[in-house]
C-alpha cells in the first residue's frame, strides 16, 4: 500500500498568537516495501509528520493517500488504519502497562476485536519476531532490561499485523549493543515481512547503515530526498541545518583532501575500509 | 586532592512479589572502589542496567551505601549532616531536560539552585550572569524555555547545576534525548567547564565518541567496574568492548578494521583526525 503525502500542511496554535507552521507543503510518495529514513533536528517536523501517516493528527490543509484512499475522509475507517499503519512512539517502554509480557502484547490484536485465540497467535508470532525467549512471555514488563522493554513494546505494534511500520527513534535511550538488536531486528522484519518502514533518527551512522532512502526535514519542509549516499554528499548543508554526515563520510573527505584516492561517497564503515584499503594498495602499503 | 572516593560501596535492591514477600536480592552496584581526584573528567560507560546510575547516585547521596562507604569533598556521604554540603559540593544533571526545568524564564530557572542556599540577592544575579555565559546561553536569559531546543535546555539545566558553585559535576546521559548538534553543544560546554572552571566533570554516556576527551574512563558491567584507563587504553580493547555490549567510536573501529586487513596502525586511535593523520603518514 503505497502511501502518497498531498500537500499536507499543519499549524500548531491556529487562531492563536503563537501559531507556528509545523509542516509546509509536504509532498511525498513511498512506495510499497521501502526501508525509508526520516531525520532532521529537533522541532522540524518529524513527530508531526509520521502522526499525519496514522490519522492522529489532522492537517490544516492537503491529504495523505493509502492505498489510493484518502484517510482525512469523513467516513474512512480509522479503525483499519490503526492496524495497517503501525506506530512505535519515543520511549515506547512507558506505555507498557499489563501484567505480563504475554498480556501485554495481546492488547493490541484483542483491541482490534480479534478473538482471544487469534489474539494469543499474533502475540506469539509478534513476541518471535523481535526475538524474545518464551520465558520472558510470562514475566512483568517491568522486570526486563531497556532493550528487552522497547522490544515488547514493538512486538505489541507487530501484533496487530500492520504493513507499515512506522518507528520514532527507538533506539534512543538504548546502549550500543541494544541499539544494533533493535535495528537488525527492524532491519530483518522490513526483508522477512516485506513491510514498509519509517525509521526516524537522530544517527546518521545508523541510516546511513539500514535504509534505502532518507528524507532530511528543516523547518517543516522537506529539505532532501534520496538514497544514503546522494543526501550526505550534501554534508555542508547537512551541518547548517543541524545535522552531520556519518563520522566515516568526514574522515574520506579528509583523506581526500590530503591528496589520497578513496572514495568521498562512502557513508558506511564497510564501503570506507573497501574504499581506503584499495587506495593503500595502489600505493603499495599492503 | 580527592574529590570522591568510594570504599568497597556495595548497593542492593530487594525484590518483593505482589505480597510484599522478599524474592531475592539483586546487587546493583558490587564492591567499588573509586578515587577521582579534583579537576578531573571521567566517563563511566556501561551497557543498560550495569549499574552506572546507581553508582551515581551515591556520588551526591541520593542513595546511600548497603555496605561499604562514599566520601564526597571528604565528607561521608551516609552522615545526614552533611547532606547539604555534599548536595552543593557535587551537582547532578540528568537525561531528560523537561524534568528538570522549573523557571517561567531561563534566569529565574538558573537562579532557583543559589537562592534555595541563601544566597544574597546581589550575588545570584552575578551567578546566573556568569553560569549562563559559561554555557553558552547568556542571550537567552530573558527567553522562556519551553521555546530552546533539546540542546540549549540541557544547557540550561547545566547552569542550574553550576550556580550553586558545585566542585564536581555528575551527568546521567545527559545528550541521550539530543539531536546531533544538541550533543555536540552539551559535550562543548562540560569540556569547558572542566578546562576553564576546572570543575570536577563525572558524565555517563552510551556515546562513545564523547568519551575520547576524558582523563580516565571507567566502564561497569553487574555493578562493578571491569575495565579502566584512559580513553586509549579503554578504546584499544575493541573485542572485550564489543562483549561488554558496547563500542567504540566510528573512527576507532575504522583503524582496528583496517589494521587487522594488514595496515600497520597503531593502537586506541580515539578521533577522525588522529586516523587522518597515522593513514598519510604510513
Amino acid at each position: 500500500m503505497p502511501i502518497i503525502v498531498h500537500h499536507l500542511v499543519h499549524e500548531y496554535g491556529t487562531d492563536t498568537k503563537l501559531n507556528t507552521l509545523a509542516l509546509d507543503d509536504i509532498n511525498l510518495v513511498i512506495p510499497d516495501g521501502q526501508f525509508l529514513g526520516l531525520i532532521g533536528h529537533t522541532g522540524s517536523g518529524k513527530t508531526t509528520l509520521i502522526q499525519h501517516l496514522d490519522a492522529l493528527l489532522t492537517p490544516k490543509s492537503g491529504t495523505v493517500y493509502l492505498d489510493g484512499e484518502d484517510i482525512f475522509e469523513k467516513d474512512y475507517d480509522r479503525r483499519k488504519l490503526r492496524s495497517s499503519v503501525g506506530l512505535v512512539f519515543q520511549y515506547p517502554e512507558h506505555q507498557l502497562f499489563e501484567t505480563t509480557v504475554f498480556a501485554d502484547v495481546c492488547f493490541g490484536p484483542k483491541n482490534l476485536g480479534l478473538d482471544k485465540k487469534e489474539a494469543e497467535l499474533r502475540a506469539y508470532d509478534a513476541l518471535k519476531l523481535v526475538g524474545l525467549e518464551d520465558e520472558v512471555f510470562y514475566q512483568s514488563p517491568f522486570d526486563l532490561s531497556g532493550g528487552q522493554k522497547r522490544r515488547v513494546a514493538i512486538a505489541g505494534v507487530l501484533a496487530m499485523q500492520p504493513k507499515v511500520l512506522i518507528l520514532d527513534e527507538p533506539t534512543a535511550g538504548l546502549d550500543p549493543k541494544g541499539r544494533d538488536e533493535i535495528l537488525d531486528c527492524i532491519s530483518a522484519l522490513h526483508q522477512k515481512k516485506d513491510m514498509t518502514v519509517i525509521l526516524v533518527s537522530h544517527s546518521m551512522e545508523d541510516v546511513a547503515k539500514y535504509v534505502e532512502r532518507i528524507i532530511v526535514m528543516n523547518k517543516g519542509k522537506v529539505f532532501l530526498d534520496g538514497t544514503p549516499k546522494e543526501v550526505f554528499a550534501h554534508y555542508k548543508e547537512l551541518e547548517e541545518i543541524g545535522l552531520a554526515a556519518p563520522e566515516v563520510t568526514y574522515i574520506m573527505h579528509e583523506l581526500a583532501a590530503k591528496g589520497m584516492a578513496v572514495d568521498t561517497g562512502a557513508t558506511t564503515l564497510e564501503e570506507a575500509k573497501a574504499s581506503i584499503l584499495a587506495a593503500m594498495k595502489s600505493r603499495g602499503h599492503i | 586532592m580527592s574529590m570522591i572516593k568510594t570504599k568497597d560501596l556495595t548497593f542492593e535492591y530487594i525484590r518483593r512479589d505482589e505480597e510484599g514477600n522478599v524474592e531475592g536480592i539483586t546487587k546493583a552496584v558490587d564492591d567499588v572502589n573509586l578515587n577521582i581526584r579534583q579537576g578531573e573528567f571521567i566517563t563511566i560507560l556501561g551497557h543498560n542496567g550495569s549499574g552506572k546510575s546507581t553508582l551515581a547516585k551515591h556520588l551526591n547521596a541520593i542513595l546511600y551505601p548497603t555496605e561499604g562507604t562514599v566520601w564526597v569533598d571528604g565528607k561521608d556521604t551516609a552522615e545526614d549532616e552533611y547532606l547539604w554540603d555534599i548536595r552543593q559540593s557535587a551537582g547532578m544533571v540528568f537525561q531528560n531536560p523537561d524534568n528538570q526545568i522549573i523557571g517561567q524564564v531561563v534566569e529565574e530557572d538558573v537562579g532557583f539552585g543559589p537562592e534555595n542556599m541563601g544566597v544574597p540577592t546581589k550575588e545570584i544575579w552575578e551567578r546566573v550572569e556568569e553560569s549562563l555565559k559559561a554555557v553558552g546561553m547568556y542571550e537567552y536569559r530573558k527567553h522562556s524555555p519551553n521555546k530552546l531546543s533539546g540542546g540549549q535546555k540541557q544547557r540550561v539545566s547545566i547552569a542550574g547545576v553550576i550556580a550553586m558553585h558545585p566542585k564536581c559535576i555528575i551527568l546521567d546521559e545527559p545528550t541521550a534525548m539530543l539531536d546531533p548538534k544538541g550533543r555536540k553543544e552539551v559535550i562543548r560546554a562540560v569540556r569547558a567547564l572542566n578546562d576553564v572552571e576546572k570543575v570536577t566533570v563525572i558524565l555517563i554516556t552510551h556515546y562513545m565518541e564523547e568519551a575520547i576527551y576524558s582523563d580516565r574512563v571507567f566502564v561497569m558491567d553487574a555493578g562493578r567496574i571491569v575495565m579502566q584507563g584512559t580513553p586509549q587504553q579503554v578504546f584499544s580493547q575493541v573485542e572485550q568492548l564489543k562483549e561488554l555490549r558496547l563500542d567504540v567510536p566510528q573512527a576507532t573501529l575504522l583503524a582496528y578494521e583496517l589494521k587487522k586487513a594488514g595496515l600497520p596502525l597503531e593502537d586506541g586511535i580515539l578521533s577522525k583526525e588522529g586516523l587522518v593523520e597515522a593513514l598519510c603518514r604510513l
